[in-house]
């Protein structure tokens, strides 16, 4: 089959950038996008010229790490699918696609297809961990934990961190991704101690960062890990409360610790 | 012909001692850890230690040596720490934390371990593995991974290959993803307090090493091409396996030996290199654009049926033939196992169906693995119910529905047994160079167990490393890491500036891929699944004419001074190179068949591997030349006195 791809070439994070357009005419429908890159990336080395940058690790839909914008949609056609996932066989012979990086103020172009997710580990940095020294855990059998909120808090834990909700997002909120954060660690009986600090400092960040959610829901439809939108009602409901029991937050960082430590935690 | 080929390419060395007390190994750790030196809380900050890789090993070892209070670098080639290779793994950690009453034990986990590996691991490494597990769950658990549950709220486990008891903890098929997760999570708490700076896009490109010491690194900054050394008091790689020599394997597309090879270039022994694991299960290559070999759960075989048409070439769709025309190779040798044998076992018998002209597909080259009979007994509901997730992405890959017509699958390269060799303490031959995870040799011999991979990477990282490192740095209280102007840091970076320089004006024709490929084909032709001396000895000679092509007609477009991934991948694949030819030397060293190494010279009267205990019962600890010139194969020996050397039999068993 023929493809035409009209891709985004940016040489660095500076520079502007411009669309090119490639005709692939060997395609076949069983290929997978990402393998025609590595197929026409072949023939432009062969040429001498620079191939497309593009992320891809393991290619198996886990790592997060691949995420271009194909049509105007993160990853691809295929709702809830990496871009790895995505194949030649759901677009028509003849077809135009076009590859942008994903677009979004809260990630800068690195080159070409390539953007700079930081912004998203930057709010785990912020609190979204439990703070355990190795060694120092009780025995995992003593807490009990019911199976359905271990199911729970793994479908938050799912989220592989590709990014697209952010993307896909119109006003470019990051609140599926933190409120997945949120809703798994807040589910769970270990780091409760710390749960109205780590919504609180996590929130604060995800402002820095993103824009607000206005509930388009569309994080949801292109999410590969299929994080439920009540991650966006996990990440709320953990401020609200962290708020309602009189955390204030970072600044405020000493006072609550002190007022912490004479309730005995939580 | 063979003994005078082998001669010229490798001179017997010496023995090499692993450093394990003497006397039980059961208690060898125990009684190590109490003899180690340590290092006051109030010195720690004093200590700066890289550590190379933020998979379970390295993430684990970062955020643990921070939270002790040393000063940490770390570093790794993602975007982000979360998206290492550990992420992939699916099936589950092995702990036998021995709770429920089917009588585990740690002894029956070395047990199990020593024999899975075929008896070329060190025994007390094991019993090391069994003994911090059982922390590890519980430490994993702690720190965010939402391990399966019953329903009265208690761990869940289950079973895995090469085991008689329950002792896999698991969350659902995304174990790897969920530790990886919980560990890097741990590394940011680390980064947050400033105890560990991260280098994102980092890669390492060599090893800085005076006097026979290791100073420090030298690294690319991925986006600005900027070659930098970084100095410190030890070095800890965990830059995992190097089964992607393989061209195509169950790896992610970046997984590399370049760190881990360049620290050998540098004078680390590498151990065992052709100990490679083959998974029975994984997507045959279909095309020739297809990028890797997807990996397919091995419990699928609790339920399908692995066939080949008995005429060979038989090109009729796998419905239309017949009953009486299939050939169930697998309950017909092994009637007791049946389609349940070990990994190496189905892919050995996989891969030889293969080769006899049995093969199905387009290329011939995988076998059927067929759910008709399954869902005749059961239904579909129940199939899916057990495989549903597995089945739609087989899928979504293939275009065909597995359950209408049967799966096509075959061995692909998985996981890498051998890796830097390392003594009872993980460091190096070189001083001050620590290896974890899968990067090193340690734990699985000549075959890993199933669920045994991702307990390994933790107990280094969370458990192993931290007590190893400062038993050596409490030496070095009162020095300081070598500055950026020392002569030995300047020379290794101009050598690395010098080779980046090199890549980059060979002015060839063919991209690094190419030549990949073409490795790729070598390795799976002739040191694959089964090895022969002949193919081996033709295996070094393509590999050393590949070589010289790739000397001459790579050519990589672009500069070093920006963002450029043909840069890369030409370096990590020019290392592939240098490491496939020491895989097939020393697969043609070791005259013997054992667990994933498999001699077909070398093979009791029903097929199965033979060891040579006499003769190699040891690990082969690879020496590389300065001068170009044969390799010098040392030896560790293996004694086992807590599991005795027997013959694997999973037959009657």
């Amino acid at each position: 089959m023929k493809i035409t791809l009209k891709i985004w070439r940016q040489p660095t994070t500076e520079t502007p950038g411009k669309f090119e357009t490639h005709e692939v005419t060997d395609a076949k429908p069983d290929m997978k996008l990402l393998e025609l890159l590595d197929h026409l990336n072949d023939t432009l080395v062969t040429q001498g010229k620079e191939p497309i940058a593009f992320e891809s690790d393991c290619r198996e839909g886990i790592c997060g790490t691949c995420g271009i914008t194909v049509n105007g949609r993160p990853h691809g056609p295929v709702p809830n699918t990496t871009t790895c996932g995505q194949h030649l066989r759901d677009f028509k012979d003849g077809a135009t696609v076009r590859l942008e990086p994903f677009r979004s103020a809260a990630y800068p172009v690195v080159r070409d297809l390539i953007v700079d997710r930081s912004a998203l580990d930057r709010v785990i940095e912020a609190g979204g961990f439990v703070s355990v020294d190795a060694g120092t855990a009780p025995d995992a059998d003593t807490v009990q934990i019911p199976l359905h909120v271990a199911e729970a808090a793994l479908d938050f834990a799912a989220c592989i961190g590709c990014g697209a909700c952010v993307a896909a997002c119109p006003n470019g909120s990051g609140s599926l991704f933190t409120g997945a954060k949120l809703g798994h660690l807040s589910l769970l009986p270990h780091g409760r101690q710390e749960r109205e600090r780590r919504a609180q400092s996590m929130g604060v960040q995800a402002d820095e960062e993103f824009g607000h959610c206005t509930l388009f829901g569309e994080c949801a439809q292109v999410c590969p890990a299929e994080i439920p939108i009540t991650a966006v009602a996990a990440l709320n409901h953990e401020r609200l409360r962290a708020w309602a029991r009189r955390y204030r937050g970072p600044d405020n960082a000493k006072r609550s610790k002190r007022k912490n430590a004479s309730h005995g935690g939580e | 012909m063979t003994e005078f080929l082998l001669d010229d390419l490798r001179i017997v060395g010496s023995r090499v001692d692993g450093g394990v007390p003497d006397g039980d190994p059961a208690t060898a750790w125990d009684r190590r850890k109490t003899s180690y030196r340590l290092v006051s809380p109030l010195n720690r900050r004093k200590f700066t230690v890289i550590v190379v890789g933020c998979g379970l090993a390295g993430a684990g070892c970062a955020a643990a040596l921070g939270e002790l209070g040393y000063d940490v670098e770390c570093f790794t080639y993602h975007d982000s720490p979360r998206r290492a290779h550990s992420i992939a793994a699916q099936g589950g950690i092995n702990s036998p934390r021995a709770k429920k009453v089917d009588n585990d034990s740690i002894l029956r986990f070395v047990k199990d371990t020593v024999e899975g590996g075929d008896f070329r691991s060190r025994e007390a490494d094991c019993f090391r593995l069994g003994e911090e597990s059982l922390r590890v769950i519980d430490h994993m658990n702690a720190i965010g991974a939402p391990f399966a549950r019953e329903y009265g709220g208690q761990l869940a486990t289950r079973s895995f290959g090469g085991v008689q008891v329950s002792r896999t903890y698991y969350t659902r098929g995304q174990t790897g993803q969920q530790l990886e997760i919980a560990a890097t999570q741990a590394l940011w708490r680390q980064i947050a307090k400033g105890s560990v700076r991260l280098h994102t896009r980092h890669e390492m490109l060599d090893l800085i090493v005076k006097d026979g010491v290791t100073r420090g690194i030298v690294a690319r900054d991925m986006v600005t091409g900027q070659i930098q050394p970084y100095t410190a008091h030890a070095v800890v790689l965990a830059t995992g396996g190097y089964a992607n020599v393989f061209g195509k394997s169950t790896n992610a597309m970046n997984s590399n030996a370049t760190a881990a090879f360049r620290a050998h270039r540098r004078g680390a022994y590498f151990a065992s290199p052709c100990f490679i694991q083959f998974h029975p299960t994984t997507l045959p290559i279909s095309s020739p654009w297809q990028s890797k070999r997807m990996l397919m759960s091995e419990s699928l075989r609790n339920d399908a049926r692995i066939w080949v048409p008995k005429t060979k070439g038989d090109d009729r769709p796998p419905n239309d033939i017949p009953e009486d025309e299939r050939d169930y190779f697998l309950e017909r040798r092994y009637p007791a196992f049946g389609n349940l044998v070990p990994r190496d076992v189905a892919s050995r018998a996989n891969a030889l169906e293969i080769k006899d002209g049995h093969g199905v597909g387009p290329l011939h080259n995988g076998v059927y693995l067929d759910l008709r009979d399954a869902i005749a007994r059961l239904g579909v509901d129940v199939i899916n119910e057990r495989y549903g997730n597995l089945l739609e992405m087989y899928h979504v890959n293939t275009g065909e529905d597995p359950r209408q017509v049967p799966m096509r699958i075959g061995p692909g390269a998985h996981f890498s047994m051998g890796g830097l060799w390392t003594d009872f303490d993980s460091m190096s031959n070189v001083a001050g160079l620590f290896v974890g995870g899968e990067a090193s040799w340690a734990y699985h011999g000549a075959n890993r167990l199933g669920a045994n991979s991702l307990l390994s990477a933790c107990v280094d990282g969370w458990f192993t490393l931290p007590v190893t490192v400062p038993n050596y740095l409490e030496s070095l209280l009162g020095t300081e890491p070598l500055t950026v102007d020392d002569p030995a840091v300047t020379a290794t970076v101009n050598h690395v500036r010098a080779g980046v320089a090199h890549l980059l004006d060979r002015g060839g024709t063919h991209p690094a891929d190419y030549f990949h490929r073409q490795l790729g084909d070598v390795l799976y032709d002739e040191c694959g699944v089964n090895r022969r001396a002949d193919e081996l000895t033709d295996a070094i000679d393509r590999i050393q004419k590949l070589r010289k092509e790739f000397d001459d007609d790579l050519r990589v477009t672009g500069t070093g001074a920006h963002l450029n991934q043909e840069l890369e991948k030409a370096g990590r694949v020019s290392d592939f190179i240098d490491l496939a030819e020491l895989m097939c030397i020393d697969a043609l060293d070791r005259d013997e068949s054992c667990g994933g190494h498999f001699r077909v010279e070398h093979q009791t009267p029903d097929g199965e591997a033979q060891r040579d205990d006499a003769h190699f019962c040891f690990a082969s600890v690879w020496e590389r030349p300065t001068e170009p010139g044969p390799y010098i194969r040392h030896h560790e020996p293996l004694t086992f006195t807590a599991v005795p050397l027997e013959t694997r039999n999973y037959k009657t068993r």
